[in-house]
């Protein structure tokens, strides 16, 4: 009997969620907001879908109703990736300690 | 050309560091190093991609130019937004991984040929399956957050839209959209995979109208929980391990941020979904209403209070955000640092709206973190504080919450405020807070009000120190 590959992914997925559990619970409440912010721009990961999506137009014309929405879901995906890992960079430059020498 | 499983490695790869992005926010010092995980483990994935399709024609170029094109736009976004705008760029940017969600699973169903998922008409069945709930999960984020991003902007208002039969209605859909998605799947039908995602852009929009401003870190927790899961849908149907433990993290992490503010509301998740909150609750506010005597005061009585004092808690809240009052607050605390007088914050779980919302603006202020507490952290001080200075905020310290059982808010985690040994309470008029209850704060003895915008206050109360 061999193993549907669907539940070599089901368990990765179940054991994604549990790493995450765990992982989140120990993000400080102070960076909640980046946490938001990052996890918008990872999930935008979804852009390999897109690519795939984009490029799969044949050599003739690279433009069909698939690709085209592949094209738009780059768009909006680059716009998470970026937009979401440098404000997310921009806010975390903002945290600082208490200077000590005063 | 890459080979299917050296990608796969490298896929897991991205995942690691994406896992490695999270774990660096348990503190702010490793916070960035995590930021450049992130990072890391996106440029992995996409060249990955891009290496494994081994197409480098004409559509490599077209890619290209829609990926710097949205890359320049988020660039732009992210340097241009003011920090107090945060929630509705992350209620916007939600909404924005829910439509590319949308989009891949089309081009999926228009053209499984290219992801190895059949023909159309004769998709795999796990993988339409798997496709269905992602694209309608992406529905629902887009529309709930484009909802949640039009409320929180203040375009649409913020009060709960309620009316008769909305539950049944939004059950009735729900049921339907699992229902279409089975007849989608034994059909193949393309009308029918239109129609799924019609109805879940109505689900979404239909869910987060009756839901009211003050609850949006909940709704906003939520629609970050659901990108992911949108995400792992379409994880699964691509087959791909970077995007299936990408979703999943994203899914768990805005679940526990949807119950950590629930718990701070002290409400169940399905009281917060099923919406309609303050509405109720501000006709009954109106009807007993009773004229109490309050002190009120003005800056310079605040500034004299804050120079007597040795220890100043400050509560800062939503107010405080809409006045952008987060600067002037930190030149009056430097003033008062100046005068020896130790100072630190209190933050609520649910200040603002959204998680850690007030910890940004006091951090853009150039608040140090640690003199930033939360709740637990420092609800005990209030007894040794001798001013605590409530600026924007209401509900969180309405000490009803811990007398009065029949209050909606009963039960609710508040800070002490009371214990302080005078509190000054900023606020522009008596009018109560989202939760349309009076706050007993307000008369007590020991509370000067002050009437006034946040920012023109603590400037005076600065002038006057």
């Amino acid at each position: 009997m061999e193993i549907d590959p669907f539940i070599f992914r089901l368990s990765i997925f179940i054991l994604s969620i549990f790493i995450g559990y765990y992982v989140v619970w120990s993000v400080t409440p102070s960076l909640h907001t980046p946490l938001m912010s990052v996890t918008n721009a990872i999930s935008s990961v979804i852009i390999v879908g897109a690519i795939i999506a984009g490029l799969a137009g044949n050599s003739d014309s690279i433009f069909n109703t698939s690709s085209i929405f592949g094209f738009l879901a780059i768009s909006l995906a680059a716009i998470n990736i970026f937009g979401g890992f440098l404000v997310t960079q921009r806010m975390l430059a903002m945290y600082k300690k208490k200077k000590k020498d005063k | 050309m890459l080979s299917a499983n050296l990608s796969a490695v490298f896929y897991l790869i991205s995942g690691i560091l994406f896992i490695l992005a999270l774990r660096g926010l348990s503190s702010p010092e490793t916070s960035r190093q995590g930021n450049l995980f992130g990072i890391f483990g996106m440029i992995i994935a996409i060249t990955v991609t891009f290496l494994s399709i081994g197409n480098f024609s004409n559509g490599f170029i077209v890619v290209l130019i829609f990926l710097s094109l949205g890359g320049l736009i988020g660039a732009f976004i992210a340097y241009k937004i003011p920090m107090t705008a945060m929630p509705e760029l992350v209620a916007g940017f939600h909404s924005l991984v829910g439509l590319a969600a949308v989009f891949v699973a089309i081009s999926a169903f228009l053209n499984p040929a290219a992801f190895n998922l059949g023909s159309p008409g004769n998709i795999k069945l796990g993988s339409l399956i798997e496709m269905s709930i992602g694209a309608a999960v992406g529905a629902i984020t887009f529309s709930g957050s484009i909802i949640a991003f039009l409320k929180l902007q203040g375009i649409m208002s913020g009060s709960p839209i309620t009316f008769k039969g909305q539950h049944p209605l939004n059950a009735l859909i729900l049921i339907s959209i699992i229902f279409i998605t089975y007849l989608l799947c034994s059909s193949q039908s393309a009308n029918l995979f239109w129609i799924l995602l019609a109805v879940s852009f109505l689900i979404g929009f239909l869910l987060i109208i009756p839901i009211g401003g003050a609850d949006m870190p909940v709704v906003i927790s939520m629609l970050n929980s659901y990108s992911g899961w949108a995400a792992a849908g379409i994880g699964f149907t691509l087959e791909n391990t970077a995007l299936i433990i990408t979703g999943a993290l994203v899914g768990s992490s805005g679940a526990i941020l949807s119950y950590i503010m629930c718990k701070g509301m002290n409400r169940s998740f399905f009281n917060v979904i099923l919406g309609g909150f303050g509405a109720t609750e501000q006709s009954k506010g109106n009807q007993n209403k009773e004229q109490r005597p309050v002190k009120s005061g003005n800056a310079d009585d605040a500034a004299f209070l804050m120079k007597n004092a040795s220890s100043v808690i400050i509560v800062p809240g939503y107010g405080m955000a809409v006045a952008q009052a987060q600067h002037a607050l930190r030149e009056m605390v430097d003033t008062l640092k100046k005068n020896d007088i130790k100072v630190s914050y209190a933050i609520h779980p649910v200040a603002g709206r959204m998680p850690g919302h007030m910890n940004v603006l006091l951090a853009e202020a150039n608040v140090p973190y640690d003199e930033v507490f939360e709740l637990e952290e420092i609800n005990n001080d209030f007894a040794n504080a001798d001013v605590a200075f409530v600026i924007g905020a209401n509900d969180v310290t309405n000490p009803v919450a811990k007398t009065d059982p029949q209050s909606p808010i009963y039960g609710m985690p508040v800070l002490d405020v009371e214990k302080c040994k005078s509190v000054l309470f900023v606020k522009r008029s008596l009018s109560p807070g989202y939760a349309g209850i009076d706050n007993d704060l307000f008369y007590k003895e020991n509370t000067l009000m002050l009437f006034a915008d946040a920012k023109k206050m603590t400037e005076d109360i600065t002038k006057n120190l």
